[in-house]
Order: structure tokens, then C-alpha cells, then sequence
């Protein structure tokens, strides 16, 4: 066993190391380290998360085999543990197959040079302000020897990747409108062109990257203590009063507001369980009795996917990025915007048509061989990941729910499942979770704590990243979805 | 494709007539089926829900079933089959789940018969009991299959899948009560339709979703199996456990398969993406389909026989919104563009060549053909016996082996190891290659070193002990001195030609001894060398020899054409200049140094450097120092590199490619640099040369060659415990938990470069054990022994 333990060994190290800047420097240590004239920094969050408090989170050492085996492995191939992977592990089966698919487009064959890779999920998070992915990976981009002048801006790039930031803001924002002439431009650039296998590979970083950023933002995740905004150099305050005991205890001023807050609506949130459950009841035993029209269900879809345009949340806290990121990406003005809002009619896109099963799996699986399975497995695991629990409930077939958030979702960007009853989304979802899943998938630099707090009140925070996880996944599949059509077309 | 070929087929009274030929639908169609009488086909789609009357020049349309002003979803139809025993009875399923059934006899406008709402998902596949007039069977994305019986309102039984999405359903011809069902997990179960609580049997078919599945019409327990795996598969489900029967490979998912009336292995496949084709295939020959019908510019949706009896016509309908009926006899046959002739090299100069009998057969009667036309070496045919595809196609293997000895690579191996491609200046570089050349007794290559060296680097550096030394050895080597005399006796120009045949001719004559038909050919090649420029010599080299002739080590045979190709005709009008060129004292000066052809023009070169005519090298270079750039030759240095690797020693193409680097570079086209270097490095690694194949591929400057070494970096260790792979991570294996490799100094894991002792086996990092060797000379282990690290 001695013998199993390097790499492990050697991530423990790494969070002593972080434990040492951290709490230990309150301790007899500090001093003199401090007295060598070293700034020590210290980290400004508490915990991997903002959203959840540090203590629901696992604490490293406490964790089972196979999250450990886990652990070692994400700390082998990545050389940290950062804090998504320490969210995530929520739900271990699933961060198992991120991890994996996450490292075999990153560092394994496949038709991008290793910089090239990195740069594009710098792009791709860019484009969603998502600070704490580029700084990670603007170090992992100089790590594998990329050239710095490149992070000046998207305009010191090679031609190459100048081209791909069209298809990069089309694809976050708006997939509906990607054409196959995007797809032409890109392939068709002379000496810059891409060949179909790296355009692949691209589509999926930036995918991958676009729906990361979601999840950053949807769980609050906090940067990493190297990148900036991850520490202050900032003595602790000179009076007995120790910074750490607020930010590590959490069970200081946060705790309290949680509690004044949650005592308001316990009952309410209460309820709020109850009537789920309930209405997801009603939906299994009536469905057969209560038979839609055809028209209504069309015009369920229809009316669904114009109410998702109005969801949006009214606080406006702009989010601004500690790194400078917007320089990564250019034309800042152009967000999500609502198909229907705009004059031109887009049709809307039949899932029975062309779907990841059939179409997308076969197109990516024979342009960049098996990354086709570990997306498939990936979206499978988050599409089936059930514990049969709800709040405090046991034994409950969730998958009415997934399947109501699934398909929201994908309404969202336009896409349509004939087999499904829109009906069930309205019943299932009530407007706080609306505005929070519109968020965190359209515009996840908006999301705020308050969001996060005021959907599900009484569910548990594993429960939460379990939604982020059917988010990211989703969005992840309808972005590739309108890709990957585009490609097909592009070659018939 | 238009061949307007018609093919009239009795068959049991009725008589099919038709055509190739094809009809615009209005929407992609999602499936097809025909009636049985096999005049009408029904096509469905999302928009569209047609029948068509199959008429010998063309479709007509006769109905829409599509009627009503709102589109409804129950109308958007996955699937459509059309009743085998009554001509009126249709079934569709609908992408929204709902089941409809039509009645072509009803009066109304209306023909929809009954609507099944039982499936909470989209229906995949529908089905009609082949013999029974009321039963249908539907299998849904929700995992459940249900049966109707069409006389009643709602579901007779249902059929748990316990498992993801149904993707067919099929019944068995033969057996009434059986059907079989594919699921999108890779399963295929088989079920009795009397016992809805749990399948028969059930087994993985495939890798990922099976898609489609089609019980043979004739052999009773056959069933085909098409997955996003790319596969067809053939299963005898007579046996105790499915058993595999025959396996096709396609080259895309394969969303339709249905087996060929009347032809036992034949199934016809299509594919729901990227590739458009329909194929054919006969299931004992997987590798190339029997048939292919490319007709369609989008994927194909439907595929359906026109006549449960007749195999030539074949259906289709595709998402590119056409219907087509398809002829047998119009397909197109990759079978016969395929090229029937194989040829490979053996790593020892063998030579396996198959063709087809007819072809070798006839070879022996009259002129031989191209394969046959070596020498040096011994045929050996092996007829391969009883051929399975007899009617097909049938092939003979010969194996050409090589006279042991005559085509021995050693010169090439130790030409490999040895060059000095980079790292030191140009001459000496030169120097050391040329040197090594001359060693192996390949002195046109030593020669041509030694002048690229001559071209490029400045005379003044040269080293006179260097020069002597290369002029012994030149002389030394006791060749016929007459090649260089040779050369001068003959007019400029007309020399090489004449020369270069009768060289060949000699060397012919000598070698091929041991073939009869020697003498013959021989000739036959003198001819065309004559009436043929340069180029076309080049060619007829590769034909006949490569490597092993061209080169034997006996360099007797092949010296004598070299100085031909050393001075290409280019020079030649050099001379005269160089005649009118005062010569100064310095001019003297450095013709002394300047000798390298042969060791005769050096002495007399040295002796009484008077006559400027006599050496076209020394002249040359005279030349270039009175301010001739390098670029100057670079027009020669191409063509020389061009020559020798159209003679097939590209090894020495790419080693000057990589010495001379950016001097040459920009002359030659990227194209052909990069296919010298694959070639080169194929070459290597058919040696084991693999140091040697990757200095080279990192000093290329070629990009798709320097990627060479970014692909496939992962390097597989098995355990040193267990013996089994180690398939995470390199240094511990997840089995045994144990570390493989531990450092004797330092005991930590090693993860990089590990070194060992042979002796003792006790090793650890290179750099530790390196360290503790300086100051001791036993084993870190402490086992006693005394390790050696060299």
C-alpha cells in the first residue's frame, strides 16, 4: 500500500500547502515566514464553492476509495485538484467520466496541438466572462509551451483560431443560427483552413468549455488560490480578530443569514416539496385519461419556448472579471438573444430528426475516433444519475423531473422532442428554478447567490449540482446538436 | 446511370417490369414499404405519407393519406409497413408515440383506421404479424413493445425490454410465435409472443445501439443485425446460444438491413449517416459489397426488396426527398473496379504478388508482364487452394524470393547508423559521410558527398591530410580508371546515354544468369533505353530492380555508371566558359585542392595543374570561387537528389535533404520532400532502425513528418508483478497495488527513464544511479553485486 501512495502523497502535499498559506499562518508559523519579507497568500473564498458552505462539502481526506482513486487520478493528469472536480465529486460515477473525457481531449491524440486545445477553451470560456477557467488554463497554455503573446488578445492568435471566433460567439450564444456556412468558411480558408477532424475537435472543446463555464458559475465556483482573484497578499487584520475564523468556520455571519432566512420559509419550502412531488404523482396517473390535442401540444412547445425568453432575473449585478478576459474574445455586445424575438423565423429543430443517438455519435466517432463514446457515456450518466431521493424523500422515480428539465432546456435553444408533452415543464418547474436554469444556461455571468439559494429551498446543495450537472450536459448536446448538423449538411 | 435496361420476371403469373429510375417527393422520407401485390409502394416521413403506384417508366402518385388542413404529429411517422396479407391494412408509427393503423378500403377521404396512444415515447418500428391478419407489434423509445390486436381498442399484451429504447421489432417468418426486438444498449432479445413477463433469450449483439434486424426469408433461424458499430452481423439462433455466423463491415452505422429474396447470403444495407449508398453485400465475402446503387445525394431512410421473390429490384427512399427504384443489373460492382493484383515487398527483398488466374495463366504462353520481369531472384508460386469465391473471383499467390545474399540490406543499415546528419558544421559532416560511403564501397555516393561539400563550403577549409586520404582511398578501391577517360573520349552530351546503356546491359548479363528469359529481356530494355531520354531510364529502373539490384554490394556492376549521373549534361557548357576564364595564380592554387572525382585526375591534377579542360570538377569549382553563389548548383543538387531517389535510395536524398537543410530546401516542393521522408522512415522501421527513424523525423522540417512523433506517444508497460497491462497510470498497477518500478537509491517510484543492471536487476533513476556509480561500484541494493554503468 506504501507503494500506491506516491501520486497521493504528492496531491496531500499540495493541500498541505494550501492548508499552510491558509489557516496554519494564523498559527506560531507565520511569523516568521513573514519576517523573510515573502508575501504570503492567502485564499479570499472559503471553501471550492461560494454558493455552498465549505463544511457540505467533502473535506479531502475524508473520502471514500473510490473518490480517492478519483482524486488521484483527476491530481495525475491535471497536477491539482481544483475546486470543480472538488464540487463535483458530489456525484463521483459522473465526475469519473468528465474527468476522463476532459483529459482525453485535452492531453491525449486527437488532430489539435496541445496549446492549440487550451487556447480554445480559453475562447470558449471567454466568451461567457468565466474567469476562473481562462486563468486556469491560460497557465496550463504556457505550461505546454504555448506563446504568450497569444493572450494578448484574440488578434495576436494565428488566422487559424482568428476564424474559429465566429463560429465560438454563434455557437454560446445563438447555435440556432450556425449554417453550414460557417462551417464552409471555417474549412474553406486557404492556408488557414481547418480539416474536418479538427473542426471536430474544436466544436467539442468549445462545447465542453461553454458548458463548464455554466457550471462554474452555476455552483459558484471559487478561483483557484494561484490564479488571481484566488488570494490577497493583504495581512490579516492586526486586531485578535482573525479573518480565517469567519471565512474557514462558516458558521459565522453566513450561517446565520441562511438560518434567518431559512426560518422564514421553512414551511413555505416545505410545501414546495410536497406540491412537486404531487404534481409529478397527478402527471404519472393522468396522463392516460387527459389526452391533448394535437394543436395544443404543438402550441405547449411553442408557448414554452416564448416564456423562456421571458424569464430572465431583474438584478443586474454585473459580475466583472478579475483578468481582464473580454480581450480573449471580441464584438463583447453579442449575447444570448431570443430566436422568436428576433424578425427572422427559425425553424424549429426536431430531435426525431437528428439526434446525438443516431446522427451526432456516428459524425464525431468517425472525425475524432472514441471521443464519440465518452461524450455518449457522459451524457448518459448525467441523463440517468438518480439517488431516488428528493429533499427528504426517499424512493422517489425522479425521472419525470430530469427528463422536464432535460427537455426545458433544450426548448430553450429550440429544439423539440415530438413525444413529449410540454405541458409537464410548467407543472414541474416553478419560475425561481426558470430564472435560475435560464441563467446559468444563457448567461452564466449573471447568476447570483440569491439565485442559487431561492430555487428548491429545501433540496440539499448535492441536489443542486445534480441540476448543474443535467445544465451543463444539456446545453453541452444542443450546442453539438446544432454543430454537428451543420457539419452533416455541410458534407451531403 | 440512366441505362434505360428493362428486365421483365416471371414469377408465379405476375411479371415485374421496369426500370432504374426515380420520382421527387415533396419531403425526406423516414421509411418505405411495399404492398404485396409489389405495384405500389407507400413512402412516410415527417410531411409526408404517400402512395405511389410502381409503373414501368415511372412513379405515380395515388394517394395522400396526408389529409386534413392542421399538420398533426400523429401524421409525422417514423415508421410505415404495409400489411403482407391484405392489401388495404397500413400501419405507421408517429414520432409523438401514437400508433395509427389505415384502411385504404374505407370510403371517405379519411382513411385512418385506428389510433393506439399507448407509447409514452416515440414509436420506433411497427410490425405486422406475417401470417396473422390482426396482429401488430410496435416497439417505442420508452423501452416497451406492445402487441394489438387490430380488432380491439387497446393493447393485447405488453413486452418489457427492461432497458432503454427499442429500436426493432421483427417476427419471425417461420416461427408463429416468435418476434425479436434490438435495443439501443447493444442487446437483441427474442421473445414469445404467448409470454409477455419475460424475454426467451437475450444476448449483446453489438457495441452500442442495434439499429435494425431482419429474420431470413428462407433459412429458419437466421437473423441479421445492423449497429451504430458499423457492423452487420448474422446470427444462427437455432443453436442453444446465438452464434455469430458472419460479420460485415461497413463503413458507416448501419440503420437498414434486409436480406435479398431468393439469394441465400445476400442483404442489402444502408446507413442513417454521412455515407448515402445502398449496398449489397454477399455475407461471405465482408469486405467488398457485392452491389452498390449511389443514386441518392442524402442518406438513405427505407430500403425495400420490390417483391418478396424477386431479387433484381430494390426500393429506396431518402432524406434527399427522392424515391427510387433501384435494378440489379444497373449497380455498380466494386468488385470490378477493385484492383484485382496485389503486390508486396517483404523486409528481405521478397516479393508476394497475386493476381488473378486468368491473368497468370495466360503469362506463361506470351510476353511476360511486369511482375515478372526480375531477375536475381527465384519464382516460387503457391496456388492458393479451393478459393470459396470461386464464381467470383479467383487468384493466384506467387512468392518471389530473393537469392540468399544477392539482396542483402546491409549497406543500408549501416549507412543509417552511421551518417552524421546534424550537430557538427557542413564539411565535416560531408567529410564523415562521405568517408563511411567509401567504406561500404559505394563510391558514387562517397563522390557526391564530397562534391556537395566542395559546392558548399569554402575551398580554404579544407583539410589537405582529409584530401590525401580521399584520394588514396579513391584509388585504392581499384576500379576501372577508365570511367573518367571514358567520359572525355566521348562527345559532350551524347556520353551519358550511350554510356549508361551499355553499362546496364553488362550489368544485366551478369546477374541474371540464373534466369532463363534473361537474355531476352535484356534486349527488349536496350531497345527502350535507346529510343527513350533520361527519365524514361529512371522508370524502367524502378520497374525492374530497386534497391536489391541497383545495389548489390558488389560494386563492380553499378560503378560504371556514376560519373555519367555525377556530371549531369548541365555542366557541360561550363567548360568552355571556364576556358575563356583568365586563370590567375590563385586559380592554380586551388585546383590543387580541389580533386575529388578520381584519384587519376587528382595526381595528374596535383602533378601539373595546367589543363583546365581535362576535370570537369576542378573546373566547376574554379569557378565558383570566382563568385559563383552556391544557389548557382542548387538546380544540379536537385536534380541529383531527384535522381537518386527515383533510383530508390532515398536514403541518400533525405540524409543530403537533412545535411545540406535550408541551401536546397526551397528548391524542392514540399510534396516530394515530405513523401522522401515517409518512404525513408518506412524504410527504417521495416529495419528496427528506430533511433535512426526518429533523428530523422526530428530533424525534418517537413510539418506532417515532424507529427509523426506527436502521435501516438503512449507507451504500454505491463506490471513486472503480475505481468499484466498497466492501464492508468505507468509506474503502479492497479491490480496488485504495487509500484513496477522503485529507485534503489532514492526508493521512490520511478516515473520517467529507468535504468537497470543486467546483472542484478537492481536499477532506478538514470540520474541517481549514475550519481552512486562515481562512488561505488556495487549495487545501490545492496545484493553485493558489482554494477557497471556504461
Amino acid at each position: 500500500m506504501r507503494l500506491a501512495t506516491a501520486a497521493n502523497e504528492a496531491y496531500a502535499a499540495s493541500l498541505a500547502v494550501s492548508e499552510v498559506l491558509g489557516c496554519n499562518q494564523c498559527g506560531g508559523g507565520r511569523g516568521r515566514v513573514e519576517e523573510l519579507g515573502i508575501r504570503v497568500p492567502r485564499p479570499l473564498g472559503h471553501g471550492p464553492s461560494r454558493f455552498i458552505p465549505e463544511k457540505e462539502i467533502l473535506q479531502v481526506g475524508s473520502e471514500d476509495a473510490q473518490m480517492h482513486t478519483l482524486f488521484a487520478d483527476s491530481f495525475a493528469a491535471l497536477g491539482r485538484l481544483d475546486n470543480i472536480t472538488l464540487v463535483m465529486v458530489f456525484h463521483p460515477q459522473y465526475l469519473e467520466s468528465f474527468l476522463k473525457t476532459q483529459h482525453y481531449l485535452l492531453q491525449m491524440d486527437g488532430p489539435l496541438p496541445l496549446h492549440y486545445r487550451h487556447y480554445i477553451g480559453i475562447m470558449a470560456a471567454a466568451r461567457h466572462r468565466c474567469s476562473y477557467l481562462v486563468n486556469l488554463h491560460v497557465n496550463d497554455f504556457l505550461h505546454v509551451g504555448g506563446d504568450p503573446k497569444w493572450l494578448n488578445g484574440l488578434e495576436n492568435a494565428p488566422q487559424k483560431l482568428q476564424n474559429l471566433g465566429e463560429l465560438n460567439k454563434v455557437l454560446a450564444h445563438r447555435p440556432w443560427l450556425i449554417t453550414k456556412e460557417h462551417i464552409e468558411g471555417l474549412l474553406k480558408a486557404e492556408e488557414h483552413s481547418w480539416s474536418l477532424a479538427e473542426l471536430v475537435h474544436a466544436v467539442v472543446l468549445l462545447t465542453h468549455y461553454h458548458s463548464l463555464a455554466s457550471f462554474t458559475f452555476g455552483c459558484g465556483i471559487s478561483p483557484e488560490i494561484h490564479c488571481d482573484g484566488g488570494h490577497t497578499f493583504r495581512p490579516p487584520s492586526v486586531s485578535n480578530y482573525c479573518i480565517c475564523d469567519i471565512t474557514n468556520g462558516n458558521h459565522g455571519v453566513d450561517e446565520m443569514q441562511v438560518n434567518s432566512a431559512g426560518n422564514i420559509s421553512t414551511s413555505d419550502s416545505f410545501f414546495e416539496v410536497e406540491a412537486l412531488m404531487e404534481k409529478m404523482k397527478q402527471l404519472q396517473e393522468c396522463r392516460d385519461e387527459e389526452e391533448a390535442s394535437q394543436e395544443e401540444m404543438a402550441s405547449r412547445f411553442e408557448i414554452e419556448k416564448r416564456e423562456s425568453m421571458f424569464v430572465f432575473s431583474s438584478d443586474d449585478d454585473e459580475v466583472t472579471p478579475a483578468r481582464d478576459v473580454s480581450r480573449h474574445f471580441e464584438d463583447t455586445s453579442y449575447g444570448y438573444k431570443d430566436f422568436s424575438r428576433h424578425g427572422m423565423h427559425v425553424p424549429t429543430f426536431r430531435v426525431q430528426d437528428y439526434c446525438w443517438e443516431d446522427h451526432g455519435y456516428s459524425l464525431v466517432n468517425r472525425l475524432y475516433p472514441d471521443v464519440g463514446q465518452l461524450i455518449d457515456e457522459k451524457f448518459h450518466i448525467a441523463y440517468n444519475l438518480t439517488y431516488n431521493t428528493m429533499a427528504m424523500h426517499k424512493d422517489v422515480d425522479t425521472s419525470m423531473l430530469r427528463r422536464a428539465i432535460w427537455n426545458y432546456i433544450h426548448c430553450m435553444f429550440g429544439i423539440r422532442y415530438d413525444d413529449y408533452d410540454y405541458g409537464e415543464i410548467n407543472q414541474l418547474l416553478d419560475r425561481s428554478f426558470k430564472v435560475y436554469i435560464k441563467t446559468v444556461v444563457c448567461t452564466p455571468e449573471k447568476v447570483t447567490k440569491r439565485m442559487y439559494d431561492s430555487f428548491w429551498r429545501q433540496f440539499k446543495h448535492s441536489e443542486k449540482v445534480h441540476v448543474n450537472l443535467l445544465l451543463i450536459e444539456a446545453r453541452m448536446q444542443a450546442e453539438l446538436l446544432y454543430a454537428l448538423r451543420a457539419i452533416t449538411r455541410y458534407m451531403t | 446511370m440512366e441505362k434505360m435496361s428493362r428486365v421483365t420476371t416471371a414469377l408465379s403469373g405476375s411479371a415485374l417490369t421496369g426500370r432504374t429510375m426515380h420520382c421527387h417527393l415533396d419531403a425526406p422520407a423516414n421509411a418505405i414499404s411495399v404492398c404485396r401485390d409489389a405495384a405500389q409502394v407507400v413512402v412516410a416521413g415527417r410531411s409526408i405519407f404517400k402512395i405511389y403506384a410502381i409503373e414501368e417508366e415511372q412513379f405515380v402518385e395515388k394517394l395522400n393519406l396526408r389529409v386534413g388542413r392542421k399538420p398533426s404529429l400523429n401524421l409525422s411517422c417514423a415508421d410505415v409497413v404495409w400489411h403482407q396479407m391484405d392489401e388495404n391494412l397500413l400501419a405507421t408509427a408517429a414520432t409523438n408515440g401514437v400508433v395509427v393503423t389505415w384502411n385504404l378500403g374505407r370510403p371517405s377521404r379519411n382513411k385512418q383506421d385506428q389510433l393506439f396512444t399507448e407509447h409514452k415515447r416515440t414509436v420506433n418500428k411497427v410490425c405486422f404479424h406475417p401470417t396473422e391478419a390482426h396482429v401488430l407489434l410496435s416497439g417505442s423509445q420508452d423501452g416497451f413493445m406492445k402487441c394489438f390486436d387490430l380488432r380491439r381498442k387497446d393493447s393485447v399484451s405488453t413486452f418489457s425490454g427492461q432497458s432503454e429504447s427499442v429500436r426493432d421489432v421483427q417476427f419471425s417468418i417461420r416461427d408463429y410465435f416468435t418476434f425479436a426486438s434490438t435495443f439501443e444498449n447493444g442487446n437483441v432479445q427474442l421473445w414469445d409472443i404467448r409470454r409477455p413477463d419475460r424475454c426467451e433469450r437475450m444476448f449483446t449483439a453489438h457495441n452500442g445501439p442495434v439499429f435494425c434486424c431482419d429474420w431470413h426469408p428462407e433459412d429458419r433461424g437466421w437473423l441479421a443485425t445492423g449497429g451504430r458499430d458499423k457492423m452487420v452481423k448474422v446470427w444462427d439462433m437455432t443453436t442453444h446460444r446465438a452464434k455469430e455466423m458472419h460479420c460485415v463491415q461497413t463503413i458507416a452505422s448501419v440503420a437498414r438491413v434486409k436480406w435479398r429474396p431468393e439469394c441465400r447470403h445476400h442483404l442489402a444495407t444502408c446507413s442513417m449517416m454521412v455515407d448515402h449508398n445502398i449496398y449489397v453485400w454477399d455475407v461471405r465475402r465482408p469486405f467488398v459489397p457485392a452491389a452498390m446503387f449511389e443514386e441518392h445525394r442524402d442518406v438513405t431512410t427505407g430500403i425495400a426488396w420490390r417483391h418478396p421473390h424477386d431479387p433484381s429490384f430494390l426500393l429506396s427512399g431518402s432524406k434527399d426527398s427522392t424515391l427510387c427504384q433501384h435494378l440489379f443489373r444497373d449497380a455498380s460492382q466494386p468488385v470490378e473496379r477493385a484492383n484485382p493484383e496485389g503486390l508486396c515487398y517483404g523486409l528481405f527483398g521478397d516479393l508476394a504478388f497475386a493476381a488473378k488466374e486468368s491473368l497468370v495463366a495466360a503469362e506463361s504462353g506470351r510476353k511476360p508482364y511486369a511482375g515478372d520481369r526480375r531477375h536475381t531472384i527465384f519464382f516460387k508460386r503457391k496456388l492458393d487452394p479451393a478459393e470459396p469465391f470461386s464464381g467470383l473471383a479467383s487468384s493466384a499467390l506467387s512468392v518471389f524470393e530473393t537469392e540468399p545474399g544477392s539482396g542483402s540490406m546491409s549497406w543500408f543499415v549501416d549507412t543509417a547508423e552511421r551518417y552524421a546528419l546534424a550537430g557538427r558544421p557542413l564539411a565535416e559532416l560531408c567529410d564523415h559521410n562521405a568517408k563511411v560511403a567509401r567504406e561500404l564501397g559505394r563510391n558514387q555516393v562517397a563522390q557526391t558527398w564530397t562534391m556537395l561539400r566542395i559546392i558548399y563550403c569554402s575551398p580554404g577549409l579544407v583539410p589537405s591530410a582529409n584530401l590525401n586520404h580521399s584520394v588514396g582511398k579513391g584509388s585504392s578501391c581499384g576500379l576501372p580508371l577508365m570511367n573518367s577517360f571514358n567520359l572525355k573520349d566521348m562527345g559532350p552530351g551524347l556520353g551519358s546515354e550511350t554510356r549508361l546503356d551499355r553499362s546496364k546491359g553488362d550489368a544485366r548479363s551478369d546477374t541474371a544468369l540464373l534466369d532463363s528469359s534473361a537474355t531476352l529481356i535484356t534486349n527488349e530494355d536496350n531497345e527502350e533505353t535507346e529510343g527513350s531520354d533520361v527519365p524514361a531510364d529512371y522508370l524502367l529502373g524502378d520497374v525492374e530492380g530497386e534497391e536489391d539490384e541497383l545495389y548489390p554490394l558488389d560494386s563492380e556492376h553499378v560503378h560504371p555508371e556514376e560519373p555519367e549521373y555525377v556530371l549531369p549534361q548541365e555542366a557541360f557548357p561550363l567548360r568552355h566558359e571556364i576556358v575563356d576564364t583568365p586563370s590567375g595564380p590563385e586559380h592554380l592554387q586551388d585546383k590543387a585542392d580541389s580533386p575529388h572525382v578520381s584519384g587519376s585526375e587528382a595526381d595528374a591534377a596535383s602533378l601539373a595543374p595546367v589543363d583546365s579542360s581535362f576535370s570537369l570538377l576542378s573546373v566547376s569549382h574554379a569557378l565558383y570561387d570566382s563568385r559563383l553563389p552556391p544557389d548557382f548548383f542548387s538546380v544540379l543538387v536537385r536534380d541529383m537528389l531527384r535522381f537518386y531517389a527515383e533510383q530508390g535510395d532515398v536514403q541518400m536524398a533525405v540524409s543530403v535533404l537533412i545535411v545540406l537543410g535550408e541551401r536546397v530546401r526551397k528548391d524542392i516542393d514540399e510534396q516530394t520532400q515530405e513523401h522522401w521522408y515517409t518512404s525513408y522512415i518506412d524504410l527504417l522501421q521495416r529495419f528496427c532502425l528506430w533511433n535512426v527513424s526518429n533523428e530523422v523525423v526530428k530533424l525534418s522540417t517537413s510539418r506532417a513528418v515532424s507529427c509523426l512523433n506527436q502521435a501516438s506517444t503512449t507507451l504500454h508497460v505491463n506490471c513486472s508483478h503480475c505481468k499484466r497491462p498497466m492501464s492508468s497510470r505507468g509506474w503502479v498497477c492497479d491490480r496488485c497495488h504495487r509500484c513496477a518500478s522503485m529507485c534503489a537509491v532514492c526508493h521512490h517510484v520511478v516515473k520517467g527513464l529507468f535504468v537497470w543492471c543486467q546483472g542484478c536487476s537492481h536499477g532506478g533513476h538514470l540520474q541517481h544511479i549514475m550519481k552512486w556509480l562515481e562512488g561505488s561500484s556495487h549495487c545501490p541494493a545492496g545484493c553485493g553485486h558489482l554494477c557497471e554503468y556504461s
